[in-house]
């Protein structure tokens, strides 16, 4: 392949924001296709309403009484995680597209770390709390004795 | 040179898209033959690996907070003290101002600097609100007496909450610094660069809110039975 077949990045524009568009030739001026913006819009509005509803379903699940209880805490986590997904998926667009490769394989090493830290410190911690708790006074007589 | 030579080389195992038109800049990858990726794909994977390594910092933090969350010292616990109904316009807040960010990513790529700045001025204020509002409830928490330092359960709290409000602070600062930028020097591609790594810090901030919320206000605040 030649080096010309190849233009420099400099010689480019390209479409801003968080918004993974197609790059355009410099001078080329603004995406003037209304169609593309309503679509962009749409997009959002569909993620903002998205992340309203789990919202409101968690706000709603931490105060009725309809939800079996000792499952509350759960429900709350896989709200939230749900709600994650569609804030990375509908304003950071991280998507499946191939350009989107080593975000989505950072993302992933990401997420391993923080269930690491989280849930190791949650198990470690429960574990000294309890071999550490002070026994009861009849147990310690009976250690005794 | 025919076309079909030149386009096998730049994308050797389909991993980008083809020139959307004759003229068009090559949309490659960074992989294979198609050289390095564009710098605007270069700039958002740097700055994501940043936030990602700020997300990891806020795992810690989540960590020790469920870890203290029952060592109140005998001080108010997380039940007696979140108002909820204060969480909920905080969120909405948040939410909202997310929104307004991305609506100011679309006026970017129209050039439109009127819309620009009313998109942005809007999250702006929206962050405001829920800095004014957090900056309340921990005023509200001081003034009863359960500051930071009344227990260790308080002490992990506002660490986590009170590191998303300076984040929030942050990106306030930020976001009137890109406001400036626009006005003074247009959508220049470096400044357009700034832009893309503001809207993913700014969207990554209310992922963590999210995280807050839930995890903190609405699960502290379930009847000590249903804990695990």
């Amino acid at each position: 392949m030649s080096a010309e077949s190849r233009e420099p990045a400099s010689e480019y524009d390209y479409a801003a924001g968080s918004y993974v568009g197609a790059d355009r030739p410099r001078g080329a001026g603004p995406d003037s296709d209304a169609h593309e913006v309503r679509r962009e819009v749409a997009g959002y509005v569909l993620g903002l309403v998205l992340a309203a509803l789990l919202t409101i379903a968690s706000f709603w699940m931490a105060r009725t009484n309809l939800v079996y209880g000792p499952a509350l805490a759960v429900a709350l986590l896989v709200l939230a995680v749900a709600q994650m997904g569609i804030h990375l998926v509908f304003f950071l667009h991280i998507t499946t597209d191939p350009d989107n490769t080593n975000n989505v394989m950072a993302l992933a090493f990401g997420v391993l770390i923080v269930c690491l830290v989280v849930f190791g410190s949650i198990w470690v911690m429960t574990h000294m709390n309890q071999n550490m708790m002070p026994k009861p006074m009849d147990q310690l007589i009976r250690m005794q004795g | 040179m025919s076309t079909e030579i030149l386009r096998a080389p730049i994308d050797p195992y389909h991993l980008g898209h083809q020139p959307a038109a004759a003229g068009a800049p090559p949309q490659v990858t960074g992989h294979g033959a198609g050289g390095p990726a564009p710098k605007r794909i270069v700039v958002g994977y740097g700055f994501w690996i940043f936030i990602l390594s700020d997300v990891i910092i806020f795992a810690s933090f989540f960590a020790a907070y469920s870890v203290l969350f029952k060592s109140t010292a005998g001080g108010p616990t997380a039940r007696q003290l979140y108002d909820l109904d204060n969480t909920a316009l905080e969120t909405a807040f948040l939410l909202t101002s997310t929104f307004t960010c991305a609506l100011a990513s679309i006026a970017v790529g129209q050039r439109s600097l009127k819309w620009t700045q009313i998109a942005l001025g809007c999250t702006g204020l929206l962050g405001v609100a829920f800095l004014t509002l957090e900056a309340r409830e921990f005023a509200s928490f001081v003034a009863r007496g359960a500051g930071p330092s009344r227990s260790a359960y308080l002490s992990s709290f506002f660490t986590l909450v009170g590191c998303h409000g300076f984040h929030v602070t942050a990106g306030i600062l930020w976001l009137g610094t890109m406001m400036a930028q626009f006005y003074a020097k247009g959508f220049r591609t470096d400044i357009r660069h700034r832009f893309l790594c503001f809207t993913l810090f700014w969207h990554a901030l209310d992922i963590i809110w999210v995280a807050i919320f839930s995890l903190v206000y609405l699960v502290g605040t379930l009847p000590p039975e249903f804990l695990p």
